[in-house]
Order: structure tokens, then sequence, then C-alpha cells
């Protein structure tokens, strides 16, 4: 069909630029080099050791429970005032 | 009770990833213009020139951009983390605008990024310039939502709070998206990334003329980065008052910290340094009016009544209506399983009271005022830095006009200095904007003493340490990368094309 051979001729190009333009990268390269060790840094080290999100694995009702008990625990002494 | 330590702690390493993403954006928002408006002349008047000088300051951006990329994550990964509670308590509110700025802002970006980077020579003048304006206009999309977000904390509108889920549950996103705070702070912030381009543009492109090197580049980019500076410094005036209307409506405490003002009045004085005033200026330029009441800490802790009859809570009321709240949403949480009578009741109660709910945790009414002098200044000094920022501007615009630019050796200097100076001015408004609204997460709503997750003070002072050694290090590789192509200059890719490499 010729849509879709066109469809394919534009993905192609799009293939293309992106190929050409990161194997003729020159001041890039480096670049892309410090992005890969930043995100390596933020998702492989930061994200797994250090913020492991406090609510994660716990359902939408254990969430609420939970910070439900944080807000209420948290107030002063007055909010205990029957 | 929260110790105060962990809220330090973790609003300290919150502030310094804050700022650290502040340090790239406004750079990236604002070569974004310059580059993009140098294409432009490039497609109209298809002088290499042109193109070589749009090559060199994409080159800039794209260190900028690789940089800067993905800092804004690490805030999200402290809000899961650090601020697990408003997490929760903000709800769809913040979740869809950042949903919303990850996928259309990030792939219109990344897409056009590409193309403008590789795409040279492979795609057409009119799209490949089409494609640096979109990559500039998608960085602000973003800066859009993530600014959405940012105005809700500041006046939270277009939401209900849901006691079952213990959400805010969005019911108006019109009303969210044009929440007049946000609206005001988008074009502040992004007219000040226009400021933060085009003084790092006139700083480098006189050192070049200090060089006595690429004296035509130098020119044409201080001729288009004064013009985009100067227009994005007037508009950044003219925002900043309607952002003073704003704040003196709806966040009147960071009004009267950021003015040192302790006791108000009608025809209230702006303060330009602790005892030289300005009579009446503070009241025009927060009402718009010399006889508009603007109320000091006193009043809004003591409660008052202003001329025209409208009256303010006092902290003690506030904070009584705020237990009030905070009472019924504990027996709501107790009863609504148990009772639905009285988890009815008191949830009505809540909702009466639900706009003070944040004073329930206020244990002092010193809590609510933020630290006057880390407001006062700041603001002084990003107004005082802007109005010079703009004189060097019109001043070296005036001299290149008159072909006079390169024999000022004194303006070049003060144009390099002024580098710093732009950055400083950036993160001085930051500075107002949050500080200014503490004690709150969510204004009113939800103290930070509520908002920060129980976390032990050592697990935040190692992250906080962690990010002090990575930030400073990718700035420093950042800041050597970015001096090493400017020493090259814009003929060095020619050259290197040219070789074929």
């Amino acid at each position: 069909m010729p849509a879709d051979s066109g469809f394919v001729r534009c993905l192609g190009k799009i293939w293309h630029l992106y190929a050409d333009g990161f194997r003729d990268m020159t001041w890039g390269r480096p670049l892309w080099g410090l992005i890969i060790l930043k995100l390596v840094i933020l998702f492989a080290v930061l994200r797994v050791f250090f913020f492991q999100p406090v609510l994660a694995g716990k359902t939408d009702g254990e969430k609420s429970d939970h910070v439900g008990s944080e807000l209420i625990d948290r107030a002063g002494p007055a909010t205990y005032k029957e | 009770m929260t110790e105060a330590a962990l809220v330090d702690w973790s609003r300290a390493q919150f502030a310094l990833t804050a700022c650290y993403h502040w340090l790239f954006v406004p750079l990236t928002l604002g070569l974004a213009v310059i580059m993009a408006v140098m294409e432009s002349v490039y497609v109209a008047r298809k002088d290499e020139f042109w193109k070589r000088a749009a090559k060199f300051w994409q080159k800039i951006f794209g260190i900028n951009f690789a940089v800067g990329i993905a800092t804004g994550i690490i805030l999200e990964f402290e809000f899961g983390t650090n601020w697990s509670n408003y997490s929760w308590f903000v709800g769809d509110i913040f979740g869809a605008p950042l949903a919303i700025e990850g996928i259309l802002a990030f792939f219109m970006e990344a897409t056009f990024v590409a193309v403008m980077f590789f795409g040279w020579d492979k795609v057409g003048r009119r799209f490949h310039l089409a494609s640096t304006w979109l990559t500039g206009i998608g960085a602000s999309i973003s800066a859009l939502w993530i600014l959405v977000a940012n105005g809700w904390m500041q006046h939270p509108v277009g939401m209900e709070f849901n006691p079952d889920t213990v959400r805010h549950e969005m019911v108006d996103f019109w009303a969210v998206v044009t929440n007049p705070v946000a609206v005001t702070k988008f074009f502040h912030s992004v007219l000040s990334g226009w400021m933060t381009g085009a003084v790092f543009v006139i700083g480098v492109s006189c050192w070049y003329l200090l060089r006595k090197r690429e004296v035509r580049f130098a020119r044409a980019s201080i001729r288009v980065a004064s013009i985009v500076g100067i227009v994005g410094t007037l508009a950044v005036m003219f925002t900043g008052d309607g952002s003073a209307i704003h704040v003196a409506r709806y966040q009147p405490m960071k009004l009267a910290a950021a003015e040192g003002l302790e006791d108000g009045g009608t025809r209230a004085p702006f303060s330009i340094v602790p005892g030289l005033e300005i009579p009446g200026m503070l009241s025009i330029l927060a009402t718009h009016d010399i006889d508009g009441f603007v109320p000091g800490i006193n009043d809004l802790l003591d409660g008052y009544t202003a001329p025209d009859g409208t009256a303010g809570l006092s902290a003690e009321e506030k904070k009584e209506r705020g237990d009030i709240a905070l009472q019924a949403f504990r027996s709501y949480r107790e009863n609504m399983e148990t009772d639905p009578d009285a988890a009815a009741e008191a949830k009505k109660i809540l909702e009466e009271n639900a706009e003070y709910f944040g004073y329930g945790y206020i244990g002092d009414r010193a809590e609510l005022v933020p630290p006057v002098g880390m407001v006062y200044w700041p603001f002084r000094l990003m107004v005082g830095l802007g109005c010079f920022l703009l004189l060097l501007m019109v001043v070296v615009l005036w001299l290149e006009y008159r072909g006079r630019i390169e024999k000022y050796g004194w303006l070049h200097w003060t144009a390099i200095f002024s580098i710093p100076l732009v950055y400083i001015a950036g993160q001085c408004g930051w500075i107002v904007a949050e500080v200014g609204r503490q004690p709150w997460a969510i204004q009113d709503l939800l103290p930070v003493s509520a908002a920060v997750s129980s976390l032990s003070v050592g697990s935040v002072i190692t992250t906080f340490c962690i990010f002090v050694a990575v930030f400073t290090l990718f700035l420093a590789i950042e800041i050597r990368i970015m001096l090493k192509a400017i020493r090259k200059g814009p003929m060095a890719d020619e050259v290197q094309t040219e070789s074929g490499n």
C-alpha cells in the first residue's frame, strides 16, 4: 500500500536522523556520557538505596489510613478535646 | 509532634535541590529564545553568519540542557520519600499537572531537541527553525505545569478534601490551570529566564570583545540578547506587580515579612532599606490604591478590621478553627465505619472549617511568621539586581547601536561579572516565594511539620550531603565543558565540520 510505504519511509527517515546524529556527534559525545552517568546515579543509586517512597507497596486504602493516622498524630493536644 | 531538625533538614534538602535545578532552567528558557531569534534571522536573510551564531548558542544550550536534565526528577523522589504525607494529601491536584508535564512537554522537548541538533543537514531550513522554536516552547510548557502545581500550593483552588481517602480531589481543572497565582508565576519565572539568557550571552560576548576576537559575532549576539533581555526584564517587572497584588490578597503574611512591616495601615510605606521608606508606596504596589489597607505582621496575628470593613481573623481564632477541623477529621476517621450519623456530623463540621485545617498544627502563633530577614533582604536584592541588569542591558544596547561597544573595557568586565548576579537575582526570587510562605507546604491547609515523612534525621542529612557532593561535581563539570566551548568560540564547529569530523 502506498500509504504504508510512506509511513515506513517516514519511520526510516526518523531512524536515520537519530542514528546518523549519534554517530556523527563530536562535542555531544561527552555530554551523553554525562547524561548516562547522571541517570545511573539517580535511578540505580539514589532511587534504589536512598529514596524509596514511604507509601510504596501499600494499597490506596492503606495509604489513606497511614496518612490519616499521621495527620491526626501530628496534631497538638487541642485535637483530642472531647 | 514532629522533630524540628527533621523538618529543617528536609526543607534544606528540598531547597538545595530546587535551587540547583533553577541554575539550569532559566538559562535553557532564555537561550532558547535567543538562538531561535538568530536562526530566524538566518532563515530570513540566508546569511551563514547567523547560522554559525545560532549553532554556537545551541551548543551552549545543549551543554546546559545535558547537565540540567533530570535534576527536577530528584524533587519528585523527595516528594515520595521526604514529603509522603504531603504527596498523598495533595492527591491528583499535583499528579495531573506533573503527568502532563512529563508526557507532553518532555516528549516535545526530546523530539525537537533531536531535530535541532541532528537535523541541520537532514531537514529543510524552515522545519529546522520550527523545531528550534518548539524546543523553547516545549521548555516553557514544561515550566507551566510545574508552576501550576507550585501556584496551587501558594493559593489552593479547584479542589475538595475527601476525608475518606485523606486526599484533595480536583473538582475544577480549569480553576487549577487558570489560578491567578500560577499564571502570574509562570510569566514571571519564564521571563526571568529570558533575563538570565540575555545577561549570560552579553557577558560571554563581552569576554570575546575584551579578547578582541569574534567581534562581529559578539556584537550581533549582544544586539539580539539585549533586546530579548530588555523585553524580558520589563515584562518581569510588570508580572512582578501582578504578583504583589496576589501576595497581598492570598498570602498577606508573606508580603508583611517581605516588607518587614510590623504594623500595617493605609498609605503603607515601601521600605527601600531599613530607615529609608517611600510613603504610601506599599499600598500602591499591594492594592493599586494609595489609601489601600495593608496589614502588618501584628495585624495578621492579632486580627484586624480594614477601613472598608474587611475583617481578618486573629491567629488564635484561626488556630481554634483549625483545631475544630482536625478534631472533626479525627472523629470522622474513628466513626466512618461504625457510626454513620456521627461521621456525617463530623464531616459537616470539617467542611465548615476546612480552609483553616492547617492551623490545627500550629502550636505557638509565632510559628505563623516566616523568618523576616530571609524574605526582606532577598526581595531587595532581587529587585535591586533586576534594575541594575536592566540598566546594563540598555547601556550595552545603546553603545552597540552607536558602534562604540568595543571601546569600554570596564563595561565588558561589568557584563562578565553580571552573569553570577542574574543567577543570584533568580535564586532570591525563589527564596522570597518559598521562605515567605512558611510555615506552609500548602497555604493554610498543611504546614511543613505535618507534611514531612517520619524519617530518621540521620538519613536526611546523609542524602543532603550526597546531593551537595554530586551537585557540586556536576556543576564543576558543566562549567568546565562550557568554558572550553566558549574558549573555542563559534568557529570551532565550522573547522570540525570542514575537516569532516
